[in-house]
């Protein structure tokens, strides 16, 4: 509000006009600030307007259409797909449509650097492209010589989709390999667990073991799980525009989550509060009343399955109380009977309202059951993910229109075009991966901490090939001769992304790993901003965006559509700024393969050979010259039934498990657990269970203390993609970063809304803006993910950024070794 | 003269912002303007329950709202210098930079929350209905940007024939104060009764 206004006249006057004062009121108390992009005197006024297509290219899932409206050589602004049917619109989200303060951000990252302070610390001095071109090629060089290629690992990073955007694997590989990882931190334990109960090939990024939205427009009742599309995959032609029509073609919807999601606005009733890390309480007690009442399909469970009951228990199981049915009736495992009443404790739903959503799923003619990623994004995230499909397993809501495998919903079987190739298929001296060893995307610390003492680590087909042995002993060959890296890792690579700290975990054990330089002795990062993990940096590259070259790139994972954009360069890079691509093949070059890596092709050669590589496989798509004209290609795909072909022949078309069925119980998860048991592997609080059972798990339910008497957990919020874009003030200032917590927990506390407070977790402590909200479960305080650490590491380490990685713990899950603790989360929160 | 206005579905926002961000962007305007706000409006309490479980009456939904372009806008009663007016072809109220003091009755006078002085300019600014785009044929940035489709522009009889004539979800005032040229389909959170107890939640942010 301008500060030439008297206060007290404006609430003279809001006083008198009674019903306008709420919004006249709320008005005008967004803070002052300097304008770093408003009201730019119009330079270019004159000048005609170029049009210049492109794509957003970080990872909510949706890659939005951008079309840029450029004036001398400089973007000015944007406008989103507008091509074809309204509905059928990549139209970019709120974070699409400020990426110019992206592009022309004065922050941005100039030179390449080197780092002079400590790891961390954030001092950096300027040197030339050469100086750091040399020093990296050196550096790969002496690595490989002194540790093996095994030892050099490309961290995990997803700031840049775009058919060229990730070129390091290529350029490692022409030198023998670097070590790969299994898993990402979106999925870790749900893309893990999930092959051992509906097969091998299963994945969250495909559309055989899940349905596609549409079919929820034909349930008459949509049980979400966590999931809410509103607050991260906002674009036009991705979900929440999905499950708008869904809402709109009149099925209950029911959204079971520990906060009022933003896919629920306006629609409060459709919202099942529950205590976060619970669901699978939730669905142990649904699941009783199921059996109670003989409403399950045993049918289709005896069919299809293995494991419901003692009827299809595996014979090394038979006669133990093993099954999934004895767990939820109190003969086996914990032996405790799983009725409402027990499940209310845990979840705090009234076992009465738990009594409701069993009649309603009874009743339902067509369930889909589905859930987000964050439910598995905790401790006890092996068992839950597996849980919440049993609300489909259990009612035959699986393989027929309308129904969900109760995995997240279907996403694109790939797209019009592919990408930079990381190896050719020439075997004569091609770009290829040597090395035979791999890890969890979340165990890079535990291998720079632990060097030679770091233990084998497989991936879930790894693992059921190695149980499956005979059945396939190609794979078990395969698998049999995986070994673990030999020294650890002592180089790191980080490409736009910021999972060194920020996106990882535990960044106060972070700072204390890396700070030793003996363990993980050389870290290169490129990048756009100073972010956390930038300053972690031993040489610190500037990157061009890709508004700044020729960028190709096709519709995101999780938009049900087929598409293509090329376009591009919008403007130049700005000062030493380079695309990755001609840096990459500069350090090909010092290292003697720079023919190997680039075939003789610019990346706008590659871009022209893929785009055509991809068109000749599909007559409709436009020629080369026609997508340089028109920009853009789109296509709706055909709906998708998650395992429509195997539930309607199992026999013919069986699951791709160890039993050719839906293994409810598994073996080989059986053997895996007791194997780990014996290796000492599991810490406390750890569970691998065969079935989906309710655990716990490390800082989940039951375990708050006098100290930190809250459970905590976190979301992906609209102000930012992860961290990406959260350098942004616009973003910041209209998407204010608050911690909420219940009116029930923050009174006793004293804690106003708009309150500067303090969380403090067994791992460190943030300060950030409260605020106090019905909109979430008593006993659970809850922050957005992704906001950029800020504390002074060589002093108090306290967090005044607020991110919740401050917070977390480093305990890799026990079967994928993932981030499981992200969501799981003891805490204390106090007026600061 | 035609009169122009929006159309807002509140059953379909989901407050993301992508219409502020959109604005934001095609008028340039600095950090702490903004021609469009979505407010929070939140309501409702929690209880313990006897066995430990808890219940609420939580109510949330948002509110989108830009200039209204109103028939008898109290901006435009309020400007002592008639920079404040209502154009000619579509009815749109507009600020005429020449005329403008900076004075911000027009931001007193307005119970939308439409109008803010800005600083840097030393003039009101507001929501011109994106006259320029409009005389290309082209659409509001804003309509164009939704995600959700939860917006529309045009001549508001043409609209309120489409989508009904409601110009009202809490908090916003009586229509008959200043006849906004908006119409309004509400979703079930503001038709409750109780949407009447929401506060706006965002109050930093708008």
């Amino acid at each position: 509000m301008s500060e030439m206004l008297p206060a007290v006249s404006r609430r003279t006057f809001v006083k008198a006009t009674g019903a306008l004062g709420a919004l006249a009121a709320a008005g005008g108390t967004m803070a002052a600030s300097e304008a770093v992009f408003g009201n730019a005197t119009q330079a270019h006024a004159d000048e005609p307007e170029k049009l210049v297509w492109s794509q957003c290219n970080v990872n909510c899932g949706g890659r939005c259409i951008f079309h840029w409206h450029t004036k001398g050589g400089k973007i000015q602004y944007m406008t989103t797909d507008d091509i074809g049917d309204d509905n059928f619109q990549a139209r970019a989200c709120l974070r699409g449509r400020v990426m110019r303060q992206w592009v022309n951000n004065p922050d941005r990252l100039q030179y390449p650097m080197k780092r002079v302070g400590k790891r961390g610390e954030g001092k950096f001095e300027r040197i030339s492209w050469d100086e750091a071109v040399q020093t990296i090629a050196d550096k790969i060089r002496y690595t490989i010589d002194t540790y093996g290629n095994d030892s050099i690992y490309v961290n995990y990073a997803t700031g840049m989709y775009s058919a060229t955007g990730r070129s390091v694997e290529r350029l490692l590989n022409c030198v023998g390999g670097y070590l790969p990882m299994y898993g990402d931190y979106s999925t870790g334990m749900h893309q893990y667990v999930m092959p051992f109960m509906y097969g091998i090939g299963v994945s969250p990024y495909e559309n055989v073991s899940a349905s596609s939205v549409d079919q929820a427009q034909n349930a008459d009742l949509v049980l979400m799980f966590g999931n809410s599309p509103a607050d991260n995959r906002m674009g036009g032609a991705n979900v929440v525009w999905d499950y708008n029509a869904v809402r709109e073609a009149g099925p209950e919807i029911i959204h079971i989550d520990y906060r009022l999601n933003e896919t629920a606005a306006g629609y409060p009733s459709e919202w099942l509060p529950i205590r976060t890390g619970t669901d699978a309480a939730l669905v142990a007690g649904i699941a009783h009343e199921l059996i109670k009442n003989d409403w399950v399909d045993l049918d289709f469970l005896h069919r299809c399955c293995v494991g419901y009951d003692e009827e299809t228990m595996p014979e090394s199981a038979k006669g133990q109380n093993k099954s999934y049915h004895s767990y939820i009736m109190g003969l086996g495992y914990d032996k405790v009977e799983k009725t409402p009443e027990w499940a209310a404790e845990i979840t705090l739903v009234p076992a009465e309202k738990i009594r409701e959503l069993t009649a309603k799923i009874h009743n339902a003619k067509a369930m889909f059951v589905v859930q987000g990623w964050g439910l598995q994004r905790h401790s006890n995230g092996e068992s839950a993910t597996r849980a919440v499909c049993m609300l489909a397993l259990l009612t035959g809501n699986i393989g027929k229109p309308g129904t969900n495998s109760g995995m997240r919903e279907a996403e694109p079987p790939g797209a019009p075009v592919g990408s930079l190739p990381s190896s050719d298929e020439d075997p004569n001296g091609a770009p290829m991966n040597m090395v035979n060893a791999k890890i969890s995307c979340y165990s890079w610390l535990k291998a720079i901490d632990e060097g030679s003492d770091f233990q084998k680590e497989l991936d879930a087909t790894d693992e059921i090939a190695l149980f499956m042995g005979a059945q396939n002993p190609e794979m078990a060959e395969a698998a049999a001769k995986i070994e673990a890296p030999k020294n650890g890792i002592k180089m790191l690579w980080n490409y736009a992304g910021n999972c060194i700290t920020n996106q990882h975990g535990d960044i106060n054990k972070v700072y204390e790993v890396l700070s030793d330089e003996s363990k993980c002795e050389f870290i290169v990062g490129c990048d756009t901003f100073m972010t956390d993990s930038a300053k972690y940096c031993d040489i610190l590259l500037p990157d061009a965006m890709r508004a700044e070259q020729l960028n190709m790139s096709t519709n995101g994972y999780s938009e049900y559509y087929w598409g293509v954009t090329v376009g591009g360069p919008a403007q130049e890079p700005p000062f030493e700024c380079r695309p990755i691509y001609d840096v990459h093949a500069d350090i090909a070059e010092k290292l003697g393969v720079r023919d190997k890596f680039t075939l003789g092709k610019t990346q706008d050669e590659w871009i022209e050979e893929l785009y055509k590589a991809g068109a000749a496989a599909d007559p409709e798509m436009p020629s080369w010259e026609g997508i340089l004209e028109q920009g853009v290609f789109k296509r709706q795909l055909p709906t998708a039934i998650a395992f429509e072909a195997n539930v309607a022949d199992p026999v013919g078309h069986p699951w791709n498990t160890p039993s050719g069925k839906i293994e409810i119980y598994s073996e080989c998860l059986a053997k895996i657990a007791e194997d780990r048991e014996l290796e000492g592997r599991l810490t406390e609080g750890q569970v691998i269970a065969p079935i989906p059972l309710f655990d716990p798990g490390v800082e989940g339910y039951g375990s708050v203390t006098d100290e930190f008497p809250l459970y905590m957990s976190g979301w992906h919020d609209k102000a930012r993609t992860h961290s990406s874009f959260g350098a942004l003030e616009v973003l910041k200032d209209y998407n204010r970063h608050r911690l909420w917590i219940n009116p029930l927990d923050a009174q006793p506390r004293g804690i106003n809304d708009g309150d500067k407070v303090r969380v403090k977790s067994p791992a460190g402590e943030v300060e950030i803006e409260a605020h106090v909200t019905s909109r979430i479960v008593p006993t659970v305080v809850a922050m957005p993910q992704g906001f950029w650490h800020d504390a002074d590491m060589t002093g108090n380490k306290l967090d005044k950024g607020g991110c919740i990685n401050t917070l977390t713990t480093y305990v890799p899950s026990p079967l994928a070794h993932g981030n499981g603790p992200s969501n799981s989360i003891i805490a204390e929160v106090t007026k600061a | 003269m035609v009169q122009y206005g929006f159309y807002y579905d509140n059953s379909r926002c989901t407050g993301c912002k992508t219409c502020v961000m959109a604005c934001k962007d095609y008028h340039d305007t600095a950090l702490d303007v903004a021609y469009r706000k979505v407010y929070d409006l939140e309501g409702g309490t929690w209880a313990k329950d006897a066995n430990g479980t808890y219940s609420t009456d939580c109510l949330f939904y948002h509110l989108s709202m830009a200039c209204n372009h109103c028939e008898d806008p109290a901006c435009v009663a309020a400007c002592p210098t008639t920079a404040m007016h209502k154009e000619k072809d579509r009815g749109l109220v507009l600020v005429d930079d020449s005329k403008c003091v900076g004075c911000g009755y027009c931001v007193m006078a307005c119970p939308y929350n439409a109008p803010k002085v800005s600083r840097d300019l030393g003039h009101s600014v507001k929501c011109n209905g994106c006259q320029d785009r409009l005389d290309q044929g082209l659409q509001t940035i804003c309509v164009m940007a939704c995600p959700l489709r939860a917006l529309d522009f045009g001549p508001i009889d043409e609209l309120r024939a489409k989508y009904g004539d409601n110009a009202q979800i809490h908090p916003m005032p009586e229509p008959s104060y200043t006849k906004p040229n908006i119409t309004i389909k509400p979703s079930p959170a503001a038709l409750d009764p109780a949407a009447a107890n929401t506060r706006v939640a965002n109050p930093k942010e708008v």
